[in-house]
């Protein structure tokens, strides 16, 4: 067995701050979102598009791009309003909600374009 | 209607409590009995015995009973049916009328069904297999706290199962390395860490201080990481008056979820802490110590299924369901049953998982289905297909037992999940392409790399004791 391995993760250290799903894999590339924005669409989810300065990620509540996409199915629209968003927000976490209106939550709630560090 | 007289003397059960010719009303509480009768009892005694005994009968007629409409009042053995697969015993249906019991009372109603009847001579051996609770009196119980949709707002989790643990050992930690454990395993990935059930608040640790060290180290996971964390504070106590006060402590110092064993707790503690919840905008897990004493015979006790009912309705947002896949106890099909039961609004009758009425929650909340015991990273792909997103997975042995500690098994087995999600939400048949999705998804982490290594030949391999009894024989 391999030798023992510190784990460095760090207050001090902006790199060990999380986002939740999906956040402790390697970020997506555009194929691997697209297929995630494939799946929001064909659960019939409504999907949304947030943002926000890293520092205040822990919050519930992140800025609102815009209004959600009701009823929107295009994944090429959903991905071009994301791109969007994070062109005008550079610093910016942006992430993809997915609404599931009938259970009254978030079936799927994921960043999709990482703040530079 | 005064045309009845009295006569003393013992009467067959079946001339009053067998109607083959009822049809339950859609405010019944049905129950459903697996009865093994004493040899020479016929089927229709038997169920008749059993109605009579959990609801207004006595072994002998007495003059009172003339006082009231005992016709209406009295359970009714509706119908009989084999059991597949086995000779001596039955399926009985009775049917009870609403105001037999107390609304809102999980107590009163398992205190009618289940009461002095277990212990009836004329039966050999009785298991309640299901209970059908009518929407009229589901909506008398307060039911969940919280509720799935409400915990993940509260917890900020969306889209995948949440992750916890318990710490170990179970006892004989001291409060402050206790809490060093949970830290370990917060900041490592994990959505919650948990008290083992018989953790309340022994010499070696007393609840408070178990209590503050914990908080403490919750709050720096989440100063760490930047994301929601919480512990289940184990409030499981010798009187209700302890109970509350250790809740209350734990609200004071900002912890969202607390703990509770409603079985060696009792329902009515639980229904009682479940409403205190909800009041005071807590999160309530549930374990479930002593049920395979209740649950686990095929032919006496109680199943699972209507433990996990009494549960929803006394109130709790997590309940313990087994794991099908780890070292306990539990039947694939009969468990994805009782994981429905939790967590859907409306559940169909289906034998082929051990259903046997249809079940209305109407806007009652759903209870997570929380999959523990013998679980490690080698399981995650069969655990997110068997459970979906509405379950916590809790890795003991699986997160604390990494060669590199509680951190990196519990970002083992976080990346493990996100990697099986992603997957899911891709197409990917998860049981199928198991070791393609983890080994792709360790290269990117060492810390999942050693837990695979590290737990590649374990199983827990044993025949289920409970099963479903159309594979009997």
């Amino acid at each position: 067995m391999s030798e023992v391995q510190d784990y460095p993760s760090r207050l001090s250290d902006p790199a060990s701050r999380k986002f939740e799903t999906f956040s402790y894999l390697p970020e997506m590339d555009n194929d691997a979102t697209r297929k995630q924005v494939e799946y929001i669409v064909s659960k019939g989810w409504n999907p949304a598009i947030e943002h926000t300065e890293p520092e205040n990620a822990f919050d519930h509540y992140w800025y609102m791009w815009k209004l959600p996409l009701f009823g929107e199915t295009d994944v090429d629209r959903i991905l071009n309003e994301a791109e969007l968003c994070h062109k005008a927000n550079p610093g910016h976490h942006v992430r993809l909600i997915g609404y599931d209106n009938y259970k009254q939550s978030q079936g799927a709630n994921m960043v999709v374009y990482r703040a530079p560090l | 209607m005064s045309n009845k007289t009295y006569s003393a003397g013992v009467k067959e059960y079946r001339d009053t409590y067998w109607m083959p010719e009822y049809t339950p009303k859609d405010t019944d509480i049905l129950a459903c009995f697996k009865i093994t009768p004493q040899p020479g009892v016929p089927r229709e005694e038997a169920a008749a015995a059993v109605s009579a005994e959990s609801s207004t009968g006595t072994w002998t007629t007495v003059w009172t009973d003339l006082l009231t409409d005992l016709d209406y009042y009295k359970g009714r053995a509706y119908a009989i049916e084999d059991v597949p697969g086995d000779d001596e015993a039955f399926y009985a249906f009775v049917a009870y009328p609403i105001d037999l019991f107390e609304e809102g009372s999980v107590v009163n109603v398992f205190t009618s069904l289940v009461g002095n009847v277990f212990g009836f001579k004329a039966i050999r051996a009785l298991r309640l297999e299901d209970v059908r609770f009518p929407i009229a009196y589901v909506m008398t119980c307060n039911g969940p706290p919280q509720g799935i949709q409400v915990e993940r707002d509260i917890m900020n989790k969306y889209g995948r199962p949440l992750l916890g643990c318990t710490i170990k050992p179970k006892l004989g930690l001291s409060a402050k390395n206790y809490g060093r454990a949970v830290y370990e395993c917060l900041r490592g990935g994990l959505d919650f860490t948990k008290d083992d059930e018989n953790v309340n608040s022994q010499p070696f640790m007393r609840w408070r201080n178990r209590f503050d060290f914990v908080m403490e180290a919750t709050l720096k996971a989440e100063k760490e990481t930047g994301e929601r964390k919480g512990h289940y504070l184990n409030v499981t106590a010798p009187t209700p008056e302890e109970m509350y006060r250790r809740a209350e402590h734990a609200k004071e110092i900002g912890a969202p979820i607390i703990m509770h064993d409603y079985i060696t707790g009792g329902f009515c503690a639980n229904t009682g802490l479940a409403q205190w919840c909800a009041n005071n905008g807590m999160l309530l897990h549930i374990h479930r110590a002593m049920h395979a004493v209740i649950d686990r015979n095929p032919s006496h006790g109680i199943h699972f299924r209507v433990l996990a009912k009494a549960l929803r309705l006394s109130g709790g947002d997590h309940l313990h369901t087994g794991t099908v896949v780890g070292k306990l106890e539990g039947d694939r099909l009969a468990t994805l049953g009782w994981i429905d039961l939790l967590r859907d609004s409306y559940i169909k009758e289906d034998r082929s998982r051990g259903i046997f009425f249809d079940q209305d929650w109407g806007a009652m909340p759903g209870v997570f289905a929380v999959a523990s015991g013998g679980i490690h990273v080698w399981h995650m792909p069969a655990l997110v297909a068997i459970f979906g997103d509405d379950a916590v997975l809790q890795f003991g042995g699986g997160t604390l037992g990494h060669p590199w500690g509680n951190a990196a098994g519990a970002a083992a087995n976080r990346v493990a999940l996100e990697a099986c999600v992603e997957a899911r939400n891709q197409g990917r048949e998860l049981e199928k392409e198991s070791k393609d999705i983890l080994t792709n998804a360790a290269k990117s982490s060492p810390e999942l790399k050693t837990a695979m290594e590290t737990w590649k030949e374990i199983k827990f391999e044993f025949d289920t004791v409970d099963k479903l009894d159309v594979s009997h024989k």
